[in-house]
């Protein structure tokens, strides 16, 4: 269910990290407990962002969540194609990134959840 | 298990939504489902085939006695005695200001006996009200009859052909806002052609230990059309695209019948209701504010208490709002001062500390085909 080739945040991103680079979505857990997303808004590219800030916002038709980055970085890229397909988040959450971010301090993904970890993380 | 959560009501239909893999939340003092499969495709099994709901948690308050015709044309705002017996009517309980303390379905039962439909969550306060008011009317009784009924709504444009194989009735003869007594998979049954999706449909009263039957009955005939449980959440969506005003959001004690756009619900010809006076007078001298139907120009969701600013001013909030399924817009409901009421008239909702332009638009937001 949950690959492990990346990292698992307790709210329920993950991360993958190369290098001294981070791509970050959100989990099935996540998706599932959202229901239906509609619209996802994202940060502009090269906006700072601290570990635990706010970085966008998504969207399903009952409800409103924020999305907390996992870690700190300057924001290098967003995919612009969920503005047009945001559904894509429900139907492959693992496969749907939101952001990359060039990071700042590395070492914050000692403070991350590995696959078995986040897995029993959901109980 | 919370305490709060022990004191929800449950409706007859409660381990059956269990089984069907329901999300259960908090609703008007019952525990209902919000959803089963996913809202979205809840909402297009309804607009392009057919959805199941439990609307059990409706209040039925019976009205009757030799004077009950008076007593409802007293408490109601609309004109009964336009209704023949077997004919149903979208009326409001008005204050003395015309505001209204609940919006209702009246059935004439029989001439002398009607059943006011009401919220769930206005159940004890429409029922004092009711008592209170039909007193001095002469003879007529009001009875909370909530508890003797269970509430199927069977919506969508094949709802028909979904229960047509389980009744007797032939409902193709069955008329908008009509009802009749019959038999659904061999349980005594009122059926209506009535609903709050902006479909065809069906709605189904029950008694209480019918209603797991009639739900599986139902289930099975409707499988090869595509029928699927639908919750609360995709009965949201549905009624906002269909501009449906929901209780408590869109209207309240303290907005108007005409305020709220219903002035269609008025019975003007009648002689005397509950604030009638208030709602001549305010006929007379125009609303100041009215609820409008809006969609979004910018990017983002317009949601219920968002502010609303019309030339830099706030002047009130969001009563409505969503991203609908089917009109695939942002589109929602709020009251602004009437002379900026017009439709294309642009004002601004704040989403998230950002002003997000928006529009006024004609309502409904969809309009199913043939209506």
């Amino acid at each position: 269910m949950y690959p492990d080739d990346r990292k698992y945040s307790k709210d329920h991103e993950w991360v993958k990290l190369s290098g001294g680079e981070a791509t970050i979505g959100i989990t099935q857990y996540a998706q599932e407990q959202l229901g239906d997303v509609v619209y996802v808004e994202l940060p502009e590219v090269g906006r700072a962002v601290k570990r635990g800030e706010i970085f966008g916002t998504i969207e399903s038709v009952k409800a409103v969540s924020e999305l907390f980055c996992p870690m700190s970085g300057e924001v290098t890229a967003v995919n612009a194609d969920l503005s047009d397909y945001p559904e894509v988040v429900n139907s492959k959450p693992h496969d749907t990134w939101m952001i990359t971010l060039k990071l700042g301090d590395p070492s914050e993904a000692e403070g991350l959840l590995d696959s078995a970890g986040y897995q029993a993380s959901l109980g | 298990m919370t305490d709060a959560a022990q004191t929800l009501k449950q409706t007859p239909l409660h381990a059956r939504h269990l089984s069907q893999g329901a999300r259960m939340v908090p609703f008007g003092g019952w525990e209902m489902p919000i959803e089963y499969g996913g809202l979205v495709s809840e909402h297009m099994a309804v607009r392009t085939a057919v959805g199941l709901f439990d609307v059990s948690h409706m209040g039925e308050i019976e009205v009757a006695g030799a004077d009950a015709l008076a007593a409802v044309q007293r408490i109601c705002c609309n004109d009964a005695s336009k209704l023949e017996v077997g004919q149903a009517q979208y009326s409001g309980l008005t204050t003395p200001r015309g505001t209204l303390i609940d919006d209702v379905l009246v059935y004439r039962l029989a001439d002398d006996h009607f059943m006011l439909v009401v919220n769930a969550a206005n159940i004890a306060k429409d029922y004092r009200w009711i008592a209170d008011e039909i007193q001095p009317v002469g003879d007529a009784v009001a009875v909370n009859a909530s508890n003797r009924y269970a509430l199927v709504a069977v919506q969508g444009p094949a709802a028909v052909e979904t229960v047509q194989p389980v009744t007797g009735v032939e409902l193709s003869e069955l008329g908008y806002y009509r009802f009749v007594t019959g038999e659904v998979a061999g349980q005594l049954a009122t059926i209506s052609r009535t609903g709050y999706t902006g479909e065809d449909g069906l709605e189904i009263y029950l008694a209480p230990q019918a209603a797991d039957r009639v739900w599986q009955a139902l289930t099975e005939s409707g499988a090869p059309l595509g029928l699927v449980p639908a919750g609360l959440g995709a009965r949201d969506t549905l009624r906002l695209e269909a501009a449906m005003r929901l209780y408590g959001n869109d209207m309240d004690e303290e907005t108007t019948v005409l305020e709220a756009g219903l002035g269609w619900l008025v019975g003007w010809d009648k002689t005397e209701f509950i604030g009638h006076e208030a709602l001549r007078d305010q006929k007379a001298a125009g609303v100041g504010r009215r609820l409008v139907g809006f969609e979004l120009v910018d990017r983002g969701i317009a949601r219920p208490g968002y502010p609303v600013r019309v030339d830099g001013e706030v002047v009130g909030a969001v009563t409505s709002g969503t991203q609908t399924p089917f009109v695939k817009k942002a589109i929602g409901m709020a009251y602004l001062p009437a002379a900026r009421a017009k439709a294309d008239t642009e004002f601004e909702v704040e989403i998230r500390r950002r002003w997000a332009r928006a529009k006024v638009v004609k309502m409904p937001f969809y309009k199913r085909q043939g209506s």
